[in-house]
C-alpha cells in the first residue's frame, strides 16, 4: 500500500465517481465515511513500518512516482493528514442539512486531495501548479448556477493564477541561491518573488478584496470551505519555505514583514468590517483577520509562534464552519443577507442566529469561546515584543466585535410579524447545538485540541525544533 | 537564420497581442490566440526538444477550441463592455506603453537570465499585454484570454530554466482548466440570459 496513492489518488478517484451520482445523501455519507477512514488510517497506521494483521502483512510506503517526480507523505505528515481529512469530514457532514451545497462533496473531496498533493509533491515548488488546479476545480463550487460569475470569483481566479508564476520562478532563483548563497542581489530578487507569490496566494493586503466579494456572491458554506482549506494549506506551504531555506528563516526582516502584513490585514479588515452590513461579507473579513493573526503567530518566534499558529487552526475551522453553516441555513430562507433584511430573525431562527453570533464573537476573541485561548496567547506574546503592534491589533479586533454587536442588535430588533419559534429543521438544530457546544467547550478546555496539533511541528525539520 | 526566425516570431507575438486587445469580436480573439501559440511554441522549442515544445502548441490550440466552442454555445455578442476604457486609441496607446516598457525591461532581463533578447522580450511582452487585458476587461472571455496570455509568456521564460515533464504536463492541465473555466463562465452567462 502506498500513502500518496491512499491519501491523494484514491480521494480524487472517489470524487470523480461521486460526480456521477446525484443523490446528495449518498454522496455525503460516502464522502464522510471515506474521510473518516482516511483520518483514522493517518492517525493509527505508521508509515514505512510492516504491520501484520493475522496472516496478512502490509507496509504503508511513503513515495509515489509521477512523471519522474515524487509525491511523498512521510510519518511527519500524519498529523497534517489527520487535521485536513478530519476537518473535511466536519465540513462534509453538515452539508446534509442544507440545500445549497450539492456540489461541495465531490468537488470538495477533489480539492482536498489536490491540496494534500500540493504539500506532498517533490520538488515542493511544483505545489503552486497543484494549488492552481485546485483553484480551477473550486470555480464551479463557488459559482451560483444560472448566474453570471461575480467579480469576486473572477478576481479570485486572477489573483490565484498570478501567484503561480511568481512561486515557480522563485523556485528557480532559490536553486541558484543554494549554489551561490552569498549573492545578495539574488536573495533580494527571490524574496520579492516569494513575497508577491504568497501575497496573491494568501490574499495578503491589498490583494484580499476577493474574499468578502466571494463570501457575498457564493454559497456561504462553499465559500467558508474554500477560504478555510486554501488559507490553511497556503500557510503550511509557506512554512515549508521557511523550513527549507535557512537564509529566509534567519532573515531579520522576515519577522517585521510578517508582523506588518498581519497587522495590516487585521486593522484594515477590522476597520471595514465595522461598517459592513452584509453578513456574508462580515465572515469574509473575519477570514482575512484570521489569516492576519496566523501571520502574526508565525512571526512571533519560530518555536513558540509555530505552536500558537497550530493552536489557532482547530478553533478557527470550528468557528468558520458554524458561521458559514448558519449563513447557509439563513440564506436558504432569506436570499439577502443584508442586516436590514434580517431584522428580528432571532425570533424565528434562534439556533442559527445564536450560532452565527457566537462564531463571530469566537473569531473576535471573546473570552470563553473557542478562539479566545489562542488569540489571548498571541496578544500576550505580541505585547512582549511591541506594545504599539498589540494596540493596533486590538483596535482591528474591535471592528469584528462591533460587527457582532450590530448583528445581535439586528437579530433581536422586534418586528410585529415575527413570533417566537424555531424554523430550523431537526437536523440543522442538532448540528447547531453540537457546534455551539463545541465552541464553548473549546473555550473552556483548549487543551482538548492538543492531541490533534501537538505533533504538527514534526512536519518541519528546522522550524518545529 | 534562427535569430531571424525568432525576430519574426517576436513580431508575430506583437501583432497577436495587440490584435487581442483591439478586436472585440471573439472570433478574432480566438484566431489571434491560436497564432500566438505558434509563437509560444517556437520560442519554447529553442530550449526544449521539439516534441515536448509541441505540447504547448497542441494545448494552446485545444484552449482555442474550448474557448471558441464555449463562446459559440453561449452566443456571446461582440458588443463592447459598458463603462470600460473602450477607445481604440486608448488601447493602442496603452499597448505602446507596454511594448516600450517590456523592451526596456527585457534588455536587462536577457542579460540576467542568459536568454536572447527575442525570448525575454517575447515573454515579457505576453505577460505585460495579458496584464493589460486583465486590467481593462471584466468579461470572462477576455479575462481568460488575458490569463492564458500571461501564462504563455511565463512558459517561454520558464522553459529556459525548467524542463521537467511533470511541469509541462501540469502547465498544460492548468491552461486547459482555464479554458474550461472560461467556457463554464460563458455558459453561466447564457443560462442567465435564458
Amino acid at each position: 500500500m502506498n500513502a500518496p496513492f491512499l491519501f491523494i489518488i484514491l480521494p480524487l478517484f472517489l470524487a470523480g465517481l461521486l460526480l456521477l451520482f446525484q443523490n446528495q445523501k449518498f454522496n455525503t455519507l460516502a464522502a464522510c465515511v471515506f474521510s473518516i477512514l482516511l483520518t483514522l488510517v493517518a492517525w493509527l497506521v505508521p508509515m514505512d513500518t510492516i504491520l501484520t494483521l493475522g496472516n496478512w502483512s502490509f507496509k504503508l510506503t511513503t513515495t509515489f512516482n509521477v512523471l519522474g517526480r515524487h509525491l511523498i507523505l512521510a510519518s511527519g505528515d500524519r498529523s497534517l493528514l489527520v487535521l485536513i481529512y478530519g476537518s473535511s469530514t466536519l465540513w462534509f457532514a453538515p452539508s446534509l442539512a442544507t440545500r445549497a451545497t450539492h456540489r461541495l462533496i465531490p468537488l470538495g473531496l477533489a480539492i482536498t486531495a489536490l491540496l494534500v498533493a500540493a504539500l506532498a509533491v517533490d520538488p515542493f515548488l511544483f505545489a503552486a501548479l497543484l494549488i492552481e488546479m485546485a483553484v480551477l476545480i473550486s470555480l464551479p463550487l463557488l459559482s451560483t448556477p444560472g448566474q453570471r460569475p461575480g467579480r469576486g470569483l473572477i478576481r479570485f481566479l486572477i489573483f490565484q493564477t498570478l501567484a503561480m508564476p511568481f512561486i515557480l520562478f522563485s523556485g528557480w532563483l532559490l536553486a541558484g541561491l543554494e549554489a551561490n548563497p552569498g549573492n545578495v542581489g539574488l536573495v533580494q530578487q527571490s524574496a520579492i518573488l516569494i513575497g508577491l507569490g504568497f501575497a496573491f496566494l494568501l490574499a495578503v493586503f491589498p490583494f484580499y478584496s476577493w474574499i468578502p466579494m466571494i463570501s457575498e456572491e457564493s454559497s456561504p458554506y462553499a465559500a467558508g470551505f474554500i477560504l478555510w482549506i486554501f488559507s490553511t494549506v497556503t500557510l503550511f506551504f509557506g512554512l515549508g519555505f521557511l523550513d527549507r531555506y535557512a537564509w529566509l528563516r534567519d532573515s531579520p526582516s522576515l519577522g517585521i514583514i510578517l508582523i506588518s502584513a498581519g497587522i495590516l490585514m487585521i486593522v484594515t479588515g477590522g476597520f471595514l468590517v465595522g461598517f459592513e452590513r452584509h453578513l456574508g461579507r462580515i465572515m469574509g473579513y473575519a477570514v482575512i483577520m484570521g489569516n492576519g493573526f496566523s501571520l502574526i503567530a508565525i512571526s512571533i518566534g519560530f518555536a513558540s509562534g509555530l505552536n500558537l499558529f497550530f493552536m489557532l487552526i482547530i478553533p478557527r475551522v470550528i468557528s468558520l464552519l458554524i458561521w458559514s453553516f448558519t449563513l447557509t441555513v439563513l440564506k436558504d430562507d432569506h436570499p439577502s443577507l443584508f442586516m436590514d433584511d434580517l431584522k428580528g430573525l432571532a425570533h424565528s431562527w434562534p439556533y442559527a442566529a445564536s450560532g452565527l453570533v457566537l462564531a463571530n464573537l469566537s473569531l473576535a476573541g471573546m473570552p470563553l469561546l473557542a478562539c479566545y485561548p489562542s488569540l489571548q496567547l498571541i496578544w500576550v506574546s505580541l505585547a512582549t515584543r511591541s506594545l504599539p503592534a498589540l494596540i493596533w491589533v486590538l483596535i482591528g479586533g474591535l471592528g469584528l466585535f462591533i460587527s457582532a454587536l450590530r448583528t445581535i442588535l439586528g437579530f433581536v430588533t422586534s418586528r410585529d410579524e415575527f413570533s417566537w419559534g424555531s424554523r430550523e429543521t431537526g437536523l440543522q438544530r442538532i448540528f447547531l447545538v453540537v457546534g455551539i457546544a463545541t465552541l464553548l467547550m473549546l473555550g473552556l478546555f483548549p487543551q482538548w485540541t492538543l492531541l490533534l496539533w501537538s505533533h504538527l511541528p514534526n512536519m518541519f525539520t528546522h522550524l518545529g525544533q | 537564420m534562427l535569430g531571424i526566425i525568432n525576430w519574426v516570431t517576436l513580431l508575430l507575438l506583437l501583432v497577436t497581442t495587440v490584435g487581442l486587445l483591439l478586436h472585440q469580436d471573439w472570433r478574432w480573439g480566438v484566431g489571434f490566440l491560436a497564432v500566438q501559440y505558434i509563437g509560444v511554441f517556437w520560442l519554447v522549442q529553442t530550449h526544449w526538444p521539439i516534441t515536448m515544445a509541441a505540447v504547448k502548441l497542441v494545448t494552446g490550440w485545444m484552449v482555442c477550441v474550448i474557448l471558441g466552442m464555449g463562446t459559440l454555445r453561449a452566443g456571446l455578442s461582440s458588443e463592447l463592455e459598458p463603462s470600460r476604457p473602450q477607445g481604440r486609441l486608448f488601447r493602442i496607446f496603452t499597448s505602446g506603453i507596454i511594448i516600450a516598457a517590456t523592451f526596456a525591461i527585457s534588455l536587462r532581463a536577457s542579460a540576467w537570465l542568459g536568454l536572447s533578447l527575442q525570448l525575454s522580450w517575447g515573454s515579457l511582452l505576453l505577460m505585460g499585454m495579458g496584464l493589460l487585458q486583465l486590467g481593462i476587461s471584466a468579461q470572462p472571455f477576455r479575462v481568460i484570454l488575458g490569463l492564458v496570455t500571461i501564462l504563455g509568456g511565463f512558459e517561454i521564460i520558464y522553459a529556459s530554466v525548467e524542463s521537467s515533464v511533470l511541469v509541462a504536463a501540469l502547465l498544460s492541465v492548468v491552461n486547459l482548466g482555464l479554458a474550461l473555466s472560461g467556457s463554464y463562465f460563458m455558459s453561466m452567462s447564457e443560462d442567465e440570459n435564458l
